[in-house]
């Protein structure tokens, strides 16, 4: 697209005479104008989101949810936005004033920073990197810190317990987590997310991953600290977790954050086992429908199971949150990636098998 | 644990129940009501914002008896009364302080001419409290205005009084 638009004769002239701005200025201006391409959707999905809780959770509760704002409420999040927005950010007199304005800024930016590698469409990707995967899983571990770091800053019991809560909880629930992508990888042999989706998956395959897909929507209620897993904002014992002495736009950047791993983590479940941009089930007749639309519906699909748990399941206590994650998926998770990867060996689909005549 | 519950545990088979019911529960009828443009039912006996009631021809029933005042558990009401120069008994001062009020009720029991009554209305909040003290003026012009609804009341609740 843009190598055409290059090549219109005025343009071109132009850029000759300027090299400068033709080898620098052209190109971080389109890289701009991708990331925003993916940004500026992504924070309207996202603001959607949080309607879409609501009424979901509404909708379940026979309730009617937010209906004054605008026609069906559907303005309520942007309501929402500017009260964030026009209100005063409080930094407490005993906090770490310089972590405690980082430590929002960091979950929020690593929440988008993820967005980079995940393709949405064919092709539609930011950074095809070859090890994608790898990037999405440290990036996902980085996020541990900007809530540990939030919890320290604030300088309050309330605030530190839970940040360490949601640090404990993250670590190891990103075990398991791990050992769900390993086994996606052993099956489709790639790191590269696009690969990760075109590469051809049977039947039987699909099926041995559907435990581990469970696992993995199970882990990412838990990664993203939601209910029933979202003790670090336990009300009932802790005020409001991490973020207890956030206002204003900090606490905005928290909530966005937490709103963006969510998305982040549905898509990358889309691109592991729902198969992401491409039509469902494999009916090619589905494909007249764009993939980026395909993509949105799915990941969709895996945001409403977000928000039905929610309004279904009571929060879990803490040391079975602890005991669930260690002794239950973990061990779970090593099996059955040894019993994948000997289901993939006898079947002769490893990676790489076929080529080397094993 | 036994083998049927680590089947069912394994399965998720509980969890899966309870989704069903939630995802039901998200097609039926709402039970919101958009309070400032609908309301619930009211009984005829529902006790609200007090009024003072006048007889058809425009005479205050209010005969000074101070029977309410008396029997008002608060003491939220205040009544001074003295003769009017047509020689019948009435309140010259009839002062009801309405964030004392328990609303009993026992105030419109006790009325034997069904003067002083609680009405139907319960939207009167203010911003200051001095508003919510009531003064005869007030209780009267209550009375007028929610004459029409008083009287259909206690039409309505008659027969069992």
């Amino acid at each position: 697209m843009l190598e055409q638009f290059l090549h219109i004769a005025a343009v071109a002239a132009f850029l000759k005479e300027y090299p400068f701005i033709a080898t620098y200025v052209v190109p971080v201006a389109w890289i701009v104008v991708k990331i925003l391409a993916l940004i500026l959707p992504l924070l309207i999905i996202m603001a959607y989101l949080t309607y879409a809780e609501r009424k979901v959770l509404a909708a379940i509760q026979l309730r009617q949810g937010p209906m004054m704002v605008g026609p069906y409420g559907l303005l309520q999040a942007f309501a929402d936005g500017i009260k964030l927005f026009s209100k005063e950010t409080i930094i407490p007199s005993g906090a770490d004033k310089t972590l405690f304005i980082i430590a929002p800024m960091i979950t929020f930016a690593l929440s988008l920073v993820a967005w980079a590698v995940i393709p949405v469409g064919g092709g539609l990707v930011l950074a095809n990197i070859n090890v994608g995967m790898l990037y999405l899983f440290a990036i996902s571990s980085l996020g541990v810190y900007g809530i540990i770091v939030a919890g320290w800053a604030s300088n309050s019991r309330y605030a530190f317990l839970g940040g360490l809560r949601s640090a404990a909880q993250m670590i190891s629930y990103e075990v398991s987590m791990g050992f769900v992508i390993v086994a996606v990888m052993l099956a489709t042999g790639s790191l590269n997310m696009t690969e990760i989706v075109t590469v051809h998956r049977p039947l039987w395959v699909t099926a041995l991953l559907f435990p581990m897909f469970v696992i993995y929507v199970i882990s990412a209620l838990a990664e993203t600290n939601r209910p029933p897993f979202d003790l670090p904002e336990g009300e009932s014992e802790l005020v409001g977790g991490y973020n207890v002495e956030y206002s204003a736009m900090t606490f905005a950047l928290f909530f966005l954050g937490e709103y963006l791993n969510m998305i982040l983590l549905s898509g990358v479940a889309t691109i592991l086992f729902l198969g992401g941009w491409l039509p469902p089930f494999g009916i090619h007749a589905l494909a007249v429908v764009p993939g980026v639309l395909w993509f949105v519906l799915k990941v969709c699909f895996i945001l409403f199971v977000f928000l039905w748990a929610r309004g279904t399941l009571p929060r879990y206590r803490y040391d079975q949150l602890m005991r669930l994650g260690w002794k239950v998926f973990l061990p779970f998770t090593l099996v059955w990636v040894v019993i994948v990867a000997g289901a993939l060996l006898y079947n002769h689909a490893l990676p790489g098998q076929t080529l080397s005549g094993m | 644990m036994s083998a049927t519950k680590t089947v069912r545990s394994f399965f998720l088979l509980e969890l899966i129940k309870g989704f069903a019911l939630t995802f039901f529960y998200m097609f039926k009828k709402k039970v919101t009501i958009n309070y400032p443009f609908e309301k619930g039912p009211i009984s005829p006996r529902f006790r609200g914002e007090h009024a003072l009631r006048r007889y058809p021809n425009g005479e205050e029933r209010c005969i000074a008896c101070k029977l309410c005042e008396a029997i008002c558990p608060a003491q939220a009401i205040t009544i001074e009364a003295e003769p009017r120069e047509d020689g019948s008994r009435r309140t010259t001062r009839y002062d009801i302080d309405m964030t004392k009020c328990i609303y009993c009720g026992l105030c419109q029991e006790a009325c034997p001419v069904d003067a002083i009554v609680e009405g139907p209305n319960f939207e009167y909040a203010t911003e200051t409290h001095e508003e919510l003290l009531y003064d005869k003026e007030r209780l009267l012009a209550n009375g007028d205005r929610w004459e029409a609804q008083i009287a259909a009341t206690l039409e309505a609740d008659k027969k069992y009084r």
